[in-house]
């Protein structure tokens, strides 16, 4: 079969796509299933919590993130796009003054960063945003 | 156990009663996140902070789990609510079973 330089480049491209695609839809998939895991299924609203988070990073080894949701009882925070999505749990004991907490998180590549705030009341509530990063962070 | 790991935390030397004091902490520690590998190929275990708690006088603020997603020196910084003197411990747990320890005080008028 003699291929023409178009199909070949189309079909590599395909291939390069379904390579670098598919790990992709797995960690979307096992975000889903960690999200759902921590919020039991119940939906999650998206006021009342904020996330500060770079719009880019310029190194995804330390990536400054802000999340403020006041009211919560505990705080959990994913990066959509790293190997393992989870990234830490924040519980609020009696002694804490406000639900805010800042911390340095290491993102693979551009990605959602996404905050969900279990409130004392048992509802959730979510805020998510996309950073770029220019420089990955977990060491390939 | 990891080397050179030194705690460091910073909170206001002195506040009024019911004040929100803002507290800062961080850990110098490599949080060999298992996904590296090393010179010879081979991958770098796992070795992070798996958990952080900052208590008040014996009651939590706030209580971390961690996961390889947080960066090298994990820093926190979050609000505590000082109703009189006391202390504050920090504690820091390794993967390797190693605890770290810090405690600040903080004077209330």
């Amino acid at each position: 079969m003699t291929q023409t330089r178009r199909q070949f480049v189309g079909n590599g491209l395909a291939i390069a796509a379904a390579f670098f695609g598919l790990p992709h839809i797995a960690n979307a998939a096992t975000l889903e299933e960690a999200i759902a895991t921590f919020t039991g299924g119940s939906d999650a609203a998206s006021d009342g919590i904020t996330l500060i988070a770079p719009e880019i990073a310029e190194n995804g080894n330390t990536v400054p993130i802000e999340v403020d949701a006041p009211g919560a009882a505990a705080i959990i925070l994913f990066a959509a796009g790293n190997p393992n999505p989870d990234v830490c749990t924040v519980n609020f004991g009696p002694a804490s003054g406000s639900q805010m907490v800042s911390t340095r998180v290491r993102l693979a590549g551009e990605q959602e960063v996404v905050a969900i705030a279990r409130m004392a009341d048992g509802s959730f509530k979510q805020a998510r945003q996309n950073v770029r990063v220019t420089i990955g962070g977990c060491g390939g | 156990m990891a080397e050179n790991v030194v705690p460091r935390v910073r909170v206001p030397r002195d506040a009024k009663a019911g004040d929100s004091v803002s507290v800062r902490t961080l850990i110098s520690h490599p949080m060999e996140s298992g996904m590296r590998r090393g010179s010879d190929g081979n991958l770098i275990p796992r070795q992070i902070i798996n958990r952080f708690t900052c208590a008040f006088n014996g009651a939590t603020v706030v209580d971390v789990e961690i996961h390889a997603g947080v960066a090298t020196n994990p820093y926190f910084q979050f609000d505590a609510k000082v109703d009189q003197s006391g202390s504050f411990e920090f504690t820091w747990y390794d993967d390797d079973g190693s605890v770290y320890t810090e405690t600040a005080e903080i004077a209330v008028a």
